[in-house]
């Protein structure tokens, strides 16, 4: 639909490789607190204590506090369980954390055991995750993919998963292809993933290995009635996004929000926790089968969508460098982009249209992902449900993969059962009425909207050009200097602060992770 | 309009039932003081309602709906659509007119107290009576991660058209961003010995933004001594107008409110040229 000069697109994906490697380089020099407990739970170490501190805590500090994490949790921890220290994981872990196990980094053959040891117990987690893959295989083949393209993605968010469950229920009966079970604000920020099913949560619900169980275990049932497999979706994003993607890919959840700066521009999370956590995190869900969704959305809605317009294409070609990188495939790339262009200014509609489509042709094979308004959305029900009509409409003609059904109560209430209905009827209305209109649907090359698309496609080059010429006094990687100065949402984020900063540790060079191994070999054992 | 309709305002008007507010006490023309909502016709009391029961789809459901209508005073009611949401419940829209009439002289409304000033106005009060720049610390506190509110008060970039805080060549502005806890809020506070400090709550369930504000204000009244404790106000679109004391703050600010109200009345409240500047430097030794 777009013309567009290839060679242009392949120098802003080059750049984009440029500004991305030496950041992967940094990110396996480096180790974090949540990589070694996604780790441990892939070995199987779950539960937590009565003050529902979880055992992967408790044993990654305790090894922490006594031998350091630079030689990784694994030797150290199979090491102790070689030696007789306990049992099992899960005693070690009580024990550790009543300061009763003794941790040394071992050292020649009593390594090599070690590493053997724990690699085969890591080895039966991936193979739960080949597992779960398997079965939505299955699945998909029994129930079949929604009939029609975008799948419908809504949000569920009451705080209870017991409340949340008939909702998602609901919600799929009336049409939704996609579940998100938003999670609770400031989950983000914990350094731990809480346990067991829950039933607090503000504005939203905890992601908790039970609360995963408990809603696809509901979802396969409402698959199986509806003849058609209906996809779960959570947050593998903050300071413990490996350990949830671990989760996600063990419980089999089928979308996850993972995006590779958001946590650092908008939750203040150092920037080399962030992509160290966030590349273990992609390892897990390629192999998973997961598709990611980004979060490019965030940068309109804090900046002016028009003058931010290409953040977006360069935090897309961002996500894309780093998603390949860890293994992820075309189709398992929900990139993200939104419907955020103030309704007021002339051609606001034909500028979305500009650049949904060309996130659509630079990613011709992704499942992009469109969000609806936010920022514009005032209260006005009534033009919120027209806007939102619009926004559909874009979907529809551009092709998107996976749409974010709008809520005309956006910014009033969270969404009622009504809301939901309406909402759901004007996406059908829309895609129904409209939805082979991609097929007619060619801009002439010189018009408006093609203009706009490659001017936005000119801005990306030009700011990665100057992302790759950004450098700071500590040598670091151009992009984190780029993130440092305020480049990204004109959030100024050092590489030296953040959350989550105690949490990162330099790898020695007797470093091992068997789940990186296994992940990166492709291996089962 | 229809002619039942027409018919019922007109009936209204000439001949009121007993314990009902005659249509001709409300002037046509003007504002009140007996008003009523307005359709198409003044006096006709047309209101629009939709909410949904939790009951399936049938005569019984739309003959709740009706009854519910009455009960809220619509009369007659006008059941336009019902549709089944599932199989359990039922959404419904209803039109008819109201029979409440409100008597607008005895609404209480908190009058703006303060002049609304210009950018150039409050750049002057500030140079001229407190003769250096006024430190506003703004934050959005506890989980709330959505900055709009407070983006919208302090970056330049603005709101309805002001420009934000930080145009103000006379404030300095701080914008600390989402998800600051309250100490560190404080403690910023503190160090920047802010005058004013700005604190947006957005994203509420559970009344969590009251939660958030009386967690901050006590905080804030603990960490500095009586008498220098920056001026707190709030923002954010859940919050009640008038609430302002039980939650320990000095000004709520709610849906709507532009950068150029709040920087119109941090010079009403702290530069205001009667009353004493506060003397509370002398703790930055």
């Amino acid at each position: 639909m777009l013309e567009v000069d290839k060679a242009e697109v392949k120098r802003a994906r080059s750049l984009a490789r440029k500004a991305g490697r030496p950041v992967v380089n940094l990110a396996k020099r480096h180790t974090t607190v949540s990589v070694e407990r996604a780790t441990l739970r892939l070995a199987g170490l779950s539960g937590a204590d009565h003050e529902l501190v979880p055992w992967v805590n408790h044993l990654v500090d305790a090894v922490r506090g006594q031998v350091g994490l630079e030689s990784g949790v694994a030797l150290p921890v199979w090491d102790a369980l070689r030696r007789g220290e306990a049992s099992d994981l899960t005693t070690l872990a009580q024990k550790a954390a009543a300061g009763a196990v003794t941790f040394r980094i071992p050292q020649g053959a009593d390594a090599t055991r070690a590493g053997k040891a724990a690699r085969a117990a890591i080895a039966r987690g991936i193979r739960t995750i080949d597992k779960q893959r398997v079965t939505r295989d299955k699945l998909i083949a029994r129930h079949g993919d929604p009939k029609q393209k975008p799948w419908i993605y809504l949000i569920v968010a009451t705080g209870d998963i017991y409340e949340d469950i008939p909702q998602a229920q609901a919600a799929a009966r009336e049409g939704a292809d996609v579940i998100a079970v938003i999670r609770s604000t400031g989950q983000s920020l914990l350094d731990f993933v809480p346990e067991g099913a829950t039933r607090e949560g503000y504005a939203g619900t905890y992601a908790t290995q039970e609360n995963f169980r408990l809603m696809r275990a509901a979802l396969d049932q409402t698959s199986k009635e509806l003849g058609r497999y209906v996809r779960l979706t959570n947050y593998a994003s903050g300071l413990c996004m490996p350990e949830i993607a671990t989760l996600a890919g063990l419980e089999r959840l089928d979308m996850m929000l993972n995006d590779s700066m958001y946590g650092i521009l908008f939750r203040d999370i150092n920037p080399i926790r962030t992509f160290v956590d966030q590349r273990f995190s992609r390892q897990i869900h390629a192999r998973a089968g997961i598709i990611i969704n980004t979060g490019e959305d965030n940068y309109l809605t804090t900046a002016d969508a028009v003058e931010a317009a290409h953040t977006v294409t360069v935090s897309q070609l961002l996500n894309e460098y780093f998603a390949k990188e860890a293994g992820l495939q075309d189709w398992q790339l929900g990139l993200g982009h939104a419907f955020e262009i103030d309704p007021s200014i002339p051609d606001s509609f034909r500028l979305e249209l500009a650049h949904a489509l060309l996130a659509r042709t630079l990613f011709p094979d992704a499942p992009l992902k469109w969000m609806p308004p936010t920022k514009h959305m005032t209260g006005d029900i009534f033009r919120g449900y027209l806007l939102d009509g619009f926004f559909n409409l874009v979907g529809a003609i551009t092709g998107q993969g996976i749409l974010l059904v709008g809520m005309m109560t956006e910014a009033v209430v969270t969404p009622w059962i009504s809301d939901r209905d309406l909402a759901l009827q004007n996406v059908r209305y829309v895609l129904n009425a409209a939805g082979g209109l991609s097929e007619d649907f060619h801009p002439p090359r010189d018009g408006f909207i093609q203009t706009r698309a490659r001017e936005v496609l000119g801005e990306s080059i030009a700011l990665l050009e100057n992302i790759l010429a950004d450098s700071d006094a500590s040598g670091d990687p151009p992009l984190l200097a780029a993130i440092a100065d305020g480049t990204f949402g004109a959030m100024r984020r050092p590489a030296s602060k953040g959350k989550g900063l105690d949490g990162v540790i330099r790898k020695a060079p007797g470093y091992l992770n068997p789940a990186t191994d296994l992940l990166e070999e492709g291996a089962t054992r | 309009m229809s002619p039942t309709r027409a018919h019922e305002a007109r009936r209204r008007r000439e001949n009121p039932r007993t314990g009902e507010l005659s249509l001709a006490e409300a002037p046509s023309t003007g504002h009140g003081p007996i008003v009523r909502p307005y359709g198409d016709t003044t006096g006709d009391g047309m209101v629009q309602v939709s909410f949904t029961l939790p009951l399936p789809h049938d005569k019984r459901a739309e003959g709740a709906a009706i009854r519910l209508a009455h009960q809220m005073g619509i009369e007659p009611a006008l059941l336009v659509h019902a549709k089944a949401i599932g199989p359990d419940f039922t959404f419904f829209v209803v039109y008819g007119p109201v029979k409440h009439v409100v008597d607008i002289r005895a609404i209480d409304i908190v009058e703006r107290e303060f002049e609304l000033l210009s950018s150039k106005e409050v750049n002057t009060a500030i140079r001229k009576h407190l003769r250096r720049k006024l430190v506003v610390v703004g934050a959005c506190i506890g989980t709330d991660a959505h900055t709009v509110g407070i983006d919208a008060i302090l970056n330049i970039k603005g709101f309805a058209g002001e420009k934000g805080l930080e145009y103000y060549r006379e404030l300095a502005v701080h914008n600390l961003g989402a998800q600051v806890s309250i100490p560190e809020l404080v403690n910023a506070a503190y160090d920047l010995k802010a005058d004013a400090v700005l604190v947006s709550q957005v994203v509420t369930q559970k009344d969590a933004h009251l939660h958030n504000t009386t967690a901050m204000s006590a905080a804030f009244r603990e960490a500095f001594p009586a008498g220098q404790v920056p001026h707190l106000v709030v923002g954010g679109p859940r919050f009640e107008e008038g609430s302002a004391p039980s939650l320990g703050v000095d000004r709520i600010f709610g849906r709507g409110t532009t950068p150029g109200e709040v920087a119109s009345y941090l010079v009403h409240a702290l530069v205001d040229p009667t009353t004493p500047q506060r003397t509370r430097k002398a703790k930055s030794a």
